[in-house]
């Protein structure tokens, strides 16, 4: 067994695991902070919908596809400027949040924006004939409604993340990605980079298995 | 108490969905508005609790321009205007408890009220054991006996219907408007009711304005619009489903005789056929109720004997056309 997989430190592995556990948490919870109001507003400004408003939805939209458009690798490296005024760092756990952040929230707004237009417009019609204020409308109608929808997004998100945090280790984040480049691609050491893609795939197969099942919960259709 | 005057309404699309509509509905009456597909009609009613906004001219409620409230206003209108839709618009991750509460709510009702509002209204519609299902777990029927029961939870006076039972059974559809029309009596609710179905005009409207291309073609009371359709476009929506308008040949004079309320019980015409000597062919006819009246029409061709004293005789019993 320890022949096998001679080049592990498994230490190392652990280390690098919590890291990548850490890194995704912080950028998740931050992801879905931030994410959330900007896809709820995406969907509010949007035509037909109350706050209706040409200016404003285009230029979210605009800001929210030019993100999307840059490739993460970039993204990492363009912000590295302003994600030390930030966390005071570029490197390690800390300085690979603010672009996973910046580089996840565009896309779980469109998720969370294409989950509130999964609610039915007579819903909506019929909140509003209560005398709801907007607020009432998404806290107590299209948030609730979309719930299960926002938590499938939240999933696909979380498990985008964990190949953002693979490559963000590239550039010194840390984590179980980082290892696998370090050892496993530039040092030959195929069996920590076969225990790297395992623990990741683990991680994978969670994700999606509690993301699933929240959202079988949730679901009352 | 609801009135529009001169209502126009054009989408940003430049489509025009309605062209100059006036109309009146007087308080504790239940009014429908018929038409056909894409006649304007939910464009209509929903500019009567502002979800719409008029292009030109003016909607009012007890002389309030609905257009002209906003916010607060608007919100406290919305109130006194309950609303049903064809596809119930519940929502689907909620109990009913909680749908019904949802208006109380949002009104700012404090636990004890709601707790102790909620299963009056469920009671009212029927569904006290069912306040802890889901919509999805509901037929129909019920689904909209939920969505009668949350329209009516902040205590309006006015009930908007919009195709209310145009995704109901008929049986079902008879039983929610039968709801319907109990609620107009007991708690004097003023109802506008729009639908596409004559036969639903003629269950519970007391008046009813006919709505083509965006405009009211003809307004009245609904025996008056159902027995004696004055526009061509009501007639043709008379005539939908049944041969009535087929031209009938017959060697004689045709008349229709239009009874109402007790007539339709007297043994008219074989009474005037002994006295008369003439014969009644019976070419078509229908007989049926209306929301608080009976009816009965026949179209009948005349043979033989005295017609001109069966004619005379007909009309002191009902009504006669040529
Ligand atoms: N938001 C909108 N934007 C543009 N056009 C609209 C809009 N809402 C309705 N219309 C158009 O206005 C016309 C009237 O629509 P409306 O929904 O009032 O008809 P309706 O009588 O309720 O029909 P139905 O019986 O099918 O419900 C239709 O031609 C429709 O396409
Ligand atoms: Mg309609």
């Amino acid at each position: 067994m320890s022949d096998w997989f001679a080049n592990v430190d498994w230490s190392e592995i652990a280390q690098a695991s919590l890291d990548t556990l850490t890194m995704l948490g912080g950028s998740l919870l931050l992801t879905i902070l931030l994410g959330l109001p900007l896809g709820v507003l995406l969907f509010l400004t949007s035509p037909g919908q109350v706050w209706q408003n040409r200016a404003v939805s285009g230029v979210l939209a605009l800001a929210v596809n030019l993100l999307r458009s840059v490739p993460f690798i970039i993204l990492l490296i363009v912000m590295i400027p302003l994600t030390v005024l930030l966390v005071g760092t570029s490197l390690g756990v800390a300085g690979a949040i603010p672009p996973l952040v910046v580089g996840a929230a565009p896309f779980f707004a469109r998720l969370v924006e294409s989950a509130l237009r999964e609610v039915d417009r007579n819903t909506i019609e019929a909140v509003q004939a209560m005398g709801a204020t907007t607020r009432d409308l998404v806290f107590r109608a299209l948030l609730p409604e979309a719930l299960p929808g926002i938590i499938a997004a939240a999933t696909v998100t979380a498990i985008a993340l964990v190949s953002f945090t693979a490559m963000a280790g590239a550039v010194g984040a840390g984590g179980l990605g980082d290892l696998a480049i370090r050892f496993g691609y530039q040092r030959f050491q195929t069996d920590v980079m076969l225990v790297t893609v395992v623990l990741l795939l683990v991680l994978v197969q969670f994700l999606q298995m509690a993301g699933d099942r929240l959202v079988r919960h949730f679901t009352r259709r | 108490m609801i009135r529009l005057e001169n209502v126009h309404k054009a989408f940003a699309s430049g489509h025009a969905a309605l062209g100059g509509v006036d109309l009146e509905v007087a308080r504790g009456e239940v009014f429908g508005i018929i038409g056909r597909s894409g006649a304007g009609k939910s464009t209509l009613v929903r500019l009567l609790n502002g979800l719409e906004r008029p292009s030109t001219g003016t909607v009012s409620i007890d002389g309030t321009n609905v257009s002209s409230l906003s916010g607060e206003g608007l919100r406290t209108l919305r109130r006194r205007v309950g609303m049903i839709f064809q596809n119930f618009g519940l929502l689907s991750s909620r109990t009913v408890f909680d749908n019904v509460a949802l208006p109380l709510r949002i009104a700012g009702a404090d636990k004890a009220r709601i707790a102790e509002r909620v299963p009056e209204l469920l009671a009212r519609v029927g569904l006290i054991d069912h306040g802890g299902k889901y919509p999805a777990q509901l037929s129909g029927g019920q689904k909209q006996r939920v969505g009668i029961a949350r329209a009516l939870a902040t205590g309006p006076d006015i009930l908007l219907c919009d195709e209310a039972t145009s995704a109901l059974d008929p049986e079902t559809t008879r039983s929610i408007l039968t709801l319907i029309a109990d609620l107009n009596r007991e708690l004097g609710l003023t109802i506008v009711l729009i639908t596409h179905e004559m036969e639903v005009v003629r269950q519970v409207c007391d008046r009813v304005a006919v709505l083509h291309a965006g405009r009211v073609v003809e307004t009245g009371s609904v025996a008056q619009v159902f027995l004696d359709p004055k526009a061509a476009e009501t007639r043709a929506m008379l005539d939908e489903g049944s041969d009535h308008a087929a031209p009938i040949a017959f060697d004689g004079p045709i008349i229709r005789l239009t009874l109402r309320g007790d007539a339709i019980l007297q043994p008219v015409l074989t009474r005037i056929a002994r006295e008369t000597g003439t014969d009644f062919a019976i070419l078509d006819g229908r007989i049926g109720r209306f929301k608080d009246a009976s009816f009965g029409q026949l179209t009948l061709g005349l043979t033989g004997g005295d017609t001109a004293a069966a004619l005379a005789a007909l009309r002191q019993h009902g009504e006669v056309s040529e």
